[in-house]
Order: C-alpha cells, then sequence, then structure tokens
C-alpha cells in the first residue's frame, strides 16, 4: 500500500523544496547558464569587454588539433579506468562471494579506498610514484626498470589511471558483489549438475545475469573518469608532460584558468555538458526498461 | 542406471551434527523417498549425494564406485530443486539443452532428445518462452526435462512439488511416478509429506533428527513401525498414542501404546471415553474422544456408522494384534 501524504496549499510544499531549488540554481542552472552565455563570445584580454562570435568558440574547437588529441586521450583514460576499476572489482567480487567466512572483514577493507578524497589518493600515489623518492620507483628501479612519469606520457597515463580506478574499486565491487549474491544460489548448483566447471558457470550463466549490474556500472563509471577524475590528475600530472594526461575536464581547467581563454573554456564546458546530458538519458532509458528476469 | 549406497554417512557442519550415520543400499531403478519433518537433514543427505556438500565421515558409492571426492558434475546424475532453479536467462529449450551442450552433444541429437522430452512433458509449445513466461507446474516440468534428457544414472528430487497447489501436486506426483517407471532411472526423492512418501516409494527412509529411523517398502512400515516416531509420521490421522498401563497384558518396559485411529471402534463396553467432536469427511467420519486418564485418541469408522454427539460417552475397543507398544526410548518393544 502507497501512502500519499497530500498538502493543502501551494506555499508549504514549495517552501520544502526551496532549498534543493536554491542550491541547483545557484550550483547548477547559473553557472551552465553563464557557460552557454560566454561560449558565444571572445573577452578582451584584460576582461573588460566581450566580443559576439556565435558558434565560432566551437568552429574553433572542433578545429584544433589539441582539442581532438584531448579527446582520444579522454577515451583511452576513461575506457582504462573503467576497464580496470570494473575488472579488479569483479574479481574481487567473484571471490570474496565464494568466501563464507570473513566476508564481511573483507568488504570493509575493500570499501575504505572509497573514502579516500580524490587529491588525496592523487597524493599518496603521486608519493608512491615519485621520480626521486617513491618507495614502487626505488623498487622499479632494483627490478631494472626506470619509471618517469614525468617525462614519459606513457607512464603517466599508467599512473593517473591507476590511481583513478584505485578509489573505484570499493564502488564497484559493492555493486558486483549484491549482483553476484542476488544470484540464487541453486541455479549455480543446477549449472555445476548439468556439468559446468566454474569458467563456463561464469561466462553462461553468471556474467548474463550481472550484466544489469554491469552496465549500470560502466555507465556510471565512464561519467566518474570524465568528470571526477579532475583531482588525481591535477595533483600527479597536471595534464602533462606535453598534454598526456590532459582529458577534457582537465583541459576546461587549463584552458580557462590557466591560459584565460575564457571563451573557449565555456565552450568546452558546454559540450561537456551535452556529453554528461547523452550519458544520463542513457543511463536512465536503460534503467527504466532494465530486464528483470 | 545405477545403484547407490550410502555406508554410514555422517555430516557435521561446524560443530552441528545434522546427519549421524545413515546405511542403505539403494537398487537399480529403484524409487526412494527420504521423508521426516523440517530440519531433520534430507535435504543435507540428499546434497551429500549429489555432490553439493561435502561428506563429513562415511562413503557413498554410485554404480560401485566411490564418489566422495567428485565434483557433481562427475557423478552422472540430476537434481530438481525445490524452486526449480532454471537458468532466467535462457528458453526453455535452451534450458533443458545446456547440460548437453556442454558435453558436446553434437546439435541435431540435442534437438531431438529436448524435443522428445518436451513431448513427453506436454512442453512443446512452450520451448522458445523464457522461465518467467511459464506457470509454476510449467516451470516443475522444464526442471524435469532438464533432468531427463541428460540420461543420467540417478535422478535427485528435493521437494519439487511443494511450490504447487494441492492439485497439481497429486497431478504432477503421478506423472514423477509414470516417468521414473519408464526410465527407469534409481531415484532419490525428499520430500516432508508422508502421503508424497507413501505413494512414490518403492521404499522409504524414514528420518528422524539426523538417523534413519526405519528404511522399508511404505506399507511394510505403516503395517510395522519400528519406533514411536515413524508410527507417529506416517499415517494420516496419525497413531493415537496412549498410556501403555490400559492395557492388562502390557509387556514389561512398554510405556506407551499406539493404535491406529482405524483399528479403534466405537463399542458397547471398553476403555470409557467422551466424544469430544467429530468430523464427517464424506466417505469416512473421525471421532475426536478424550479420555478420562488424560490424552486424545481418534477413532476413523465409516460414514455409514452413527454419528455420536459431542459429550457422549462411548467405550472403545480394539484388537490385541492391532496394538503397537513402544517404550521410553520410542522403540518397539
Ligand atoms: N550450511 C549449513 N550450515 C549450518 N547448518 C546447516 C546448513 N545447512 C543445513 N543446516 C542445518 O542442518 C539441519 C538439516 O537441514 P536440512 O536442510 O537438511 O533439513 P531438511 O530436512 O531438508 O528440512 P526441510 O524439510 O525444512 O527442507 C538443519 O538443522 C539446518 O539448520
Ligand atoms: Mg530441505
Amino acid at each position: 500500500m502507497e501512502k500519499r501524504v497530500t498538502f493543502k496549499g501551494i506555499w508549504l510544499p514549495l517552501l520544502l523544496v526551496l532549498p534543493q531549488l536554491v542550491i541547483t540554481a545557484v550550483f547548477f542552472f547559473y553557472p551552465a547558464g553563464q557557460a552557454v552565455y560566454q561560449s558565444l563570445f571572445i573577452p578582451d584580454p584584460f576582461g573588460l569587454s566581450m566580443q559576439w562570435v556565435g558558434l565560432g568558440n566551437f568552429e574553433y574547437l572542433l578545429g584544433n588539433a589539441y582539442y581532438r588529441a584531448s579527446f582520444v586521450t579522454t577515451a583511452i583514460f576513461s575506457i582504462a579506468v573503467t576497464v580496470v576499476s570494473m575488472g579488479v572489482a569483479l574479481y574481487l567480487a567473484v571471490l570474496a562471494d565464494r568466501l563464507i567466512k570473513g566476508s564481511g572483514v573483507y568488504r570493509t577493507l575493500l570499501i575504505w579506498p572509497y573514502a579516500v578524497a580524490p587529491a588525496v589518493a592523487g597524493v599518496l600515489w603521486l608519493f608512491m610514484f615519485n621520480t626521486r623518492v617513491g618507495v614502487i620507483t626505488w623498487y622499479l628501479g632494483v627490478l631494472g626498470y626506470d619509471w618517469n612519469h614525468v617525462l614519459n606520457g606513457e607512464e603517466a597515463m599508467g599512473l593517473v589511471v591507476v590511481a583513478s580506478a584505485w578509489g573505484r574499486i570499493s564502488y564497484n565491487f559493492l555493486f558486483f558483489l549484491a549482483g553476484l549474491q542476488a544470484i540464487p544460489r541453486s541455479v549455480i548448483e543446477a549449472a555445476a549438475i548439468d556439468g559446468a566447471r566454474f569458467w563456463t558457470r561464469f561466462r553462461t550463466i553468471v556474467w548474463p545475469l550481472l550484466s544489469p549490474t554491469t552496465f549500470f556500472l560502466l555507465v556510471v563509471n565512464i561519467v566518474y573518469a570524465f568528470f571526477e577524475t579532475f583531482g588525481v590528475i591535477h595533483t600527479i600530472t597536471g595534464g602533462g608532460p606535453q598534454q598526456a594526461t590532459t582529458i577534457l575536464v582537465y583541459k576546461v581547467f587549463s584552458d580557462g584558468f590557466v591560459s584565460q581563454d575564457l571563451g573557449s573554456s565555456a565552450a568546452q564546458s558546454v559540450i561537456l555538458l551535452v556529453i554528461v546530458g547523452a550519458l544520463t538519458i542513457l543511463q536512465f532509458k536503460y534503467i527504466e526498461r532494465r530486464v528483470h528476469y | 542406471m545405477a545403484t547407490v549406497s550410502l555406508n554410514g554417512i555422517k555430516k557435521t557442519f561446524g560443530k552441528t551434527d545434522v546427519i549421524h550415520g545413515i546405511d542403505v543400499e539403494i537398487e537399480d531403478g529403484e524409487f526412494i523417498v527420504i521423508v521426516g519433518p523440517s530440519g531433520c537433514g534430507k535435504s543435507t543427505l540428499l546434497r551429500m549425494v549429489a555432490g553439493l556438500e561435502t561428506v563429513t565421515e562415511g562413503e557413498i558409492r554410485i554404480a560401485g564406485a566411490r564418489v566422495n571426492d567428485r565434483e557433481p558434475m562427475d557423478r552422472d546424475i540430476a537434481m530438481v530443486f525445490q524452486n526449480y532453479a532454471l537458468y532466467p536467462h535462457m528458453s526453455v529449450f535452451d534450458n533443458m539443452a545446456y547440460g548437453l551442450k556442454i558435453a558436446g552433444t553434437p546439435k541435431a541429437e540435442i534437438a531431438e532428445r529436448v524435443n522428445e522430452a518436451a513431448t513427453l512433458l506436454q512442453l512443446s509449445d512452450y520451448l522458445h518462452r523464457r522461465p518467467r513466461e511459464l506457470s509454476g507446474g510449467q516451470r516443475q516440468r522444464v526442471a524435469m526435462g532438464r533432468a531427463i534428457v541428460r540420461k543420467p544414472s540417478v535422478f535427485l528430487f528435493d521437494e519439487p512439488l511443494s511450490n504447487l497447489d494441492a492439485k497439481l501436486r497429486v497431478q504432477m506426483r503421478l506423472e514423477i511416478k509414470q516417468l521414473q517407471r519408464r526410465l527407469g532411472v534409481t531415484s532419490l526423492y525428499v520430500t516432508h509429506d508422508q502421503v508424497e512418501a507413501m505413494t512414490l516409494a518403492d521404499r522409504m527412509i524414514v528420518m528422524n533428527g539426523g538417523r534413519a529411523d526405519q528404511i522399508g517398502a511404505p506399507l511394510e512400515v505403516y503395517a510395522n513401525p519400528q519406533t514411536e516416531f515413524v508410527a507417529g509420521f506416517i499415517g494420516s490421522p496419525p497413531m493415537n498414542f496412549l498410556p501403555s498401563d490400559i492395557e492388562a497384558d502390557a509387556p514389561d518396559g512398554a510405556r506407551t501404546l499406539g493404535v491406529r485411529p482405524e483399528h479403534l471402534r466405537i463399542a458397547s463396553s471398553g476403555t470409557p471415553a467422551t466424544v469430544v467432536y467429530s468430523e464427517a469427511l464424506g466417505a469416512e467420519t473421525l471421532v475426536h474422544v478424550s479420555l478420562p486418564q488424560g490424552g486424545q485418541a481418534t477413532v476413523r469408522q465409516d460414514a455409514t456408522m452413527p454419528l455420536p454427539a459431542e459429550g457422549t460417552a462411548v467405550h472403545l475397543e480394539w484388537n490385541a494384534t492391532d496394538r503397537f507398544f513402544f517404550d521410553a526410548d520410542g522403540r518397539r518393544n
């Protein structure tokens, strides 16, 4: 039975939702509106006047090799973060699911990284991989590998991917574990009796039944990699070396705040806004039509 | 098709002993029903035969070979679960074909065997459907189909009918029995329903708290129960238990006298009792009486007999050959 509370007037309900509306307006609608507005202008270097350029900023961006390179970087980065964080999480969840005793301890331990702020996580990884004093760099040196993410773009990318994925593993792990535990034990047992060994069972039963969870996590993780990894990148590489780790969000920041090219930066924000909007629609559409077995 | 033998099977979960040692030799093609109240270890015993639980102690042999350490897939068994455990993302056809596909059976043969099973189980029209698009009875049939297409040597059933309504249960019970007769596959069937046990079993294992109280053919167990528990569990309405000192010739050590309701008669002389109430069931009538010594008894009589009114003082009698005496441990004596 659903219980509905009905209010008589309009004022009380309005008052109750007002704080949320104000927050949304101040921190979302106003900046988003500003971004759309500013993306249509080029301000002069001193910020005293603005010149109307229509879609000029967008035209310039799409023709710009650096911006297009940043798209590719973002794609590589998000796919890598998503694959690494989901892959490791799934592996750990499968192990924890098979565990009967002590799974609570593992679960608790595995949730901790999620509580670490991205920037703090970035600093942690930065220390471990510091080119001079990093403990992992030192061990790699012992093994004969000269780690230097400050100069090597691929190593820099690897590092930010690992640092970003690390914090995500907890979140993905929880969802995967819940997904795995929602699969009836007897179905797995039936498959075992039918002759399927572990890997076959995983491929033909577990993975298909887990697919709603996987899809949900895929979207959530891509959105995360796109937008919430700023702190990690800012602390570890600052987008370098030579823009090797400049993803779209980071470029908004560096073009806007560092290079003071506000028009272009605003246009980039608008593009990101469209991308996140599209991802959100995709996600909601999917969740609404989610397959219920 | 195979024999199954259980030798001194014990099971311990952590520190709790659940099965205390069960021995039984099951013949090829025999239909064995494991029956007992909830929590007595029926499912645990069956799951050990399936290889889904480890055997703490003892030995399980299928077709003469020790299988204790074999994985479920290497035991040549099929199991029907209480909740059917169908693969929700596969069609009925794929559900039944799954085991054959994994075994690498040729496609044509898979199709043939699945279709054959589907015809047998009247599922031919539903082969393309998903389990969630089927009724409970149809799902139950798919679970059966999945078991029979693989032609295993042993069928294991864990309360396969308990999710069905009463009428369907009776119908499916008959179908399972006929199917097993036709295929001649050795079967172990778990249930807590003694009627199911009586009607299906070639032999039944009556379990009580992790022990097999009695193993035997249904009518033999009914006619000659070895323990008070078995006497009370098998038969509906259950056997009446009266204090044994009601009888002058009770053997030494006997504590309880058991008489089945159909063996009690309301007569003009005998043990005095008072009618509590009567249930007219159509073909027969159950008369519940209370005894002056305390306790109640049920008399089962033909509907043609006069129906005694509530509160009537009556007398009960029974034949000496229909008595069962049990000692303080619940054993026959
Ligand atoms: N994994 C387990 N860990 C600990 N105890 C268990 C486990 N599985 C079963 N038991 C215990 O073993 C006993 C027997 O359980 P089992 O499931 O075999 O009973 P059952 O006879 O099948 O009962 P039901 O008719 O209710 O299905 C129960 O007391 C149960 O609590
Ligand atoms: Mg059970």
